[in-house]
């Protein structure tokens, strides 16, 4: 599955899922605009990564959860590499706590970022997407948004909102060429699952029919089934990447 | 170049439809615009004429005189 000649941005590359699928693009021949918002070693590494193994890569700094930042991204990928054909919305945040305590601060914050970060971004890329009558938007939602999760009620609300949005943009881009999909990721290994306590680690386990969890690459290798032309006839869809935790 | 001249480029571009076919009493409807194409049309204007085209103004630009009326109006 080839994407030479493609241009791809993933926010929050630096880290987790993102960082997965950034390297998995590379790989695949796309050119990819590494985005993160704090993790600036890290985002250096992954770039660093990609060009030792013969890929293109480029950095930039933005917090997508302002409208400025998302524009000035966008147009750093646009002067850099003229066009933009795939579009990872990735980055996310947590702010776990049983609804009972949860603030509007951690409402706000993941709402912002996890959904309001993905509009934002969609709607910068639109303009050159619609022009070109080509592009890929995938959405990373979370298997939370389909089942909920207690202590993440603003998580799951936002994973939700994400998976409406998907099917919403899918819709009103069709007529353009340009598709829109969403993942629905399991448990999978990644700094934001790592911090949980270790019985409800075993717990989840428990519930996994294929008895293990998840490695990002698992994700990574779904985003590039469904960016390349083997997804060509595919919108609006949410595929869940779970080991059957969603069945 | 006039603005109806300009207004005529961009229509000719964005819907890539004959520039005969544009003429004052044009409507978009006649030239098998969908909603997204006059949403990008009423971008595209937007830029070349430095405007901001609200929503509620946009969904009366039924003509491409109405556009060229609006801009002239406006600028």
């Amino acid at each position: 599955m080839s994407l030479n000649g493609k241009v791809a941005l993933v926010t929050g590359a630096a880290r987790g899922l993102g960082r997965a699928i950034a390297l998995q693009l590379a790989a695949a021949g796309a050119q990819v605009m590494v985005n993160y918002a704090g993790s600036e070693d890290k985002a250096k590494e992954v770039v660093r990564l990609i060009q030792e193994r013969g890929g293109e890569a480029e950095l930039c700094q933005a917090d997508i959860s302002q409208a400025a930042d998302v524009e000035r991204l966008v147009k750093t990928v646009m002067n850099k590499y003229e066009k933009i054909d795939i579009l990872i919305n990735n980055a996310g945040i947590t702010r776990d706590r049983l609804l009972l305590r949860m603030t509007e601060e951690d409402w706000d914050a993941v709402l912002s970022t996890n959904l309001k970060g993905v509009f934002l971004c969609t709607k910068a890329v639109s303009k050159s997407m619609l022009k070109q009558r080509s592009g890929v938007i995938i959405n990373i939602s979370s298997i939370v948004g389909i089942k909920g999760n207690a202590g993440q009620a603003n998580y799951a609300a936002a994973k939700a909102g994400v998976i409406g949005l998907t099917k919403a943009t899918a819709k009103e881009f069709a007529s353009r060429g340009v598709r829109v999909n969403a993942i629905a990721p399991g448990y999978i290994a990644t700094d934001m699952t790592d911090i949980l306590p270790a019985e409800m680690k075993n717990e989840i386990l428990k519930e996994i029919p294929l008895g293990k969890i998840g490695v990002p690459e698992d994700v990574a290798q779904a985003v590039l089934f469904l960016v390349s032309p083997a997804g060509a006839y595919i919108t609006g869809q949410t595929l869940s990447i779970d080991g059957g935790m969603s069945i | 170049m006039g603005v109806f001249e300009k207004v005529k480029a961009i229509v000719v571009e964005q819907l890539g439809v004959d520039e005969n076919e544009v003429t004052l009493e044009t409507s978009f409807e006649s030239l098998n615009a969908d909603s997204l194409d006059i949403v990008e049309l009423v971008m595209a204007l937007e830029e070349e004429f430095d405007l901001d085209i609200p929503d509620d103004e946009a969904e009366k630009l039924r003509t491409i005189g109405n556009a060229v009326n609006y801009i002239k109006g406006n600028q």
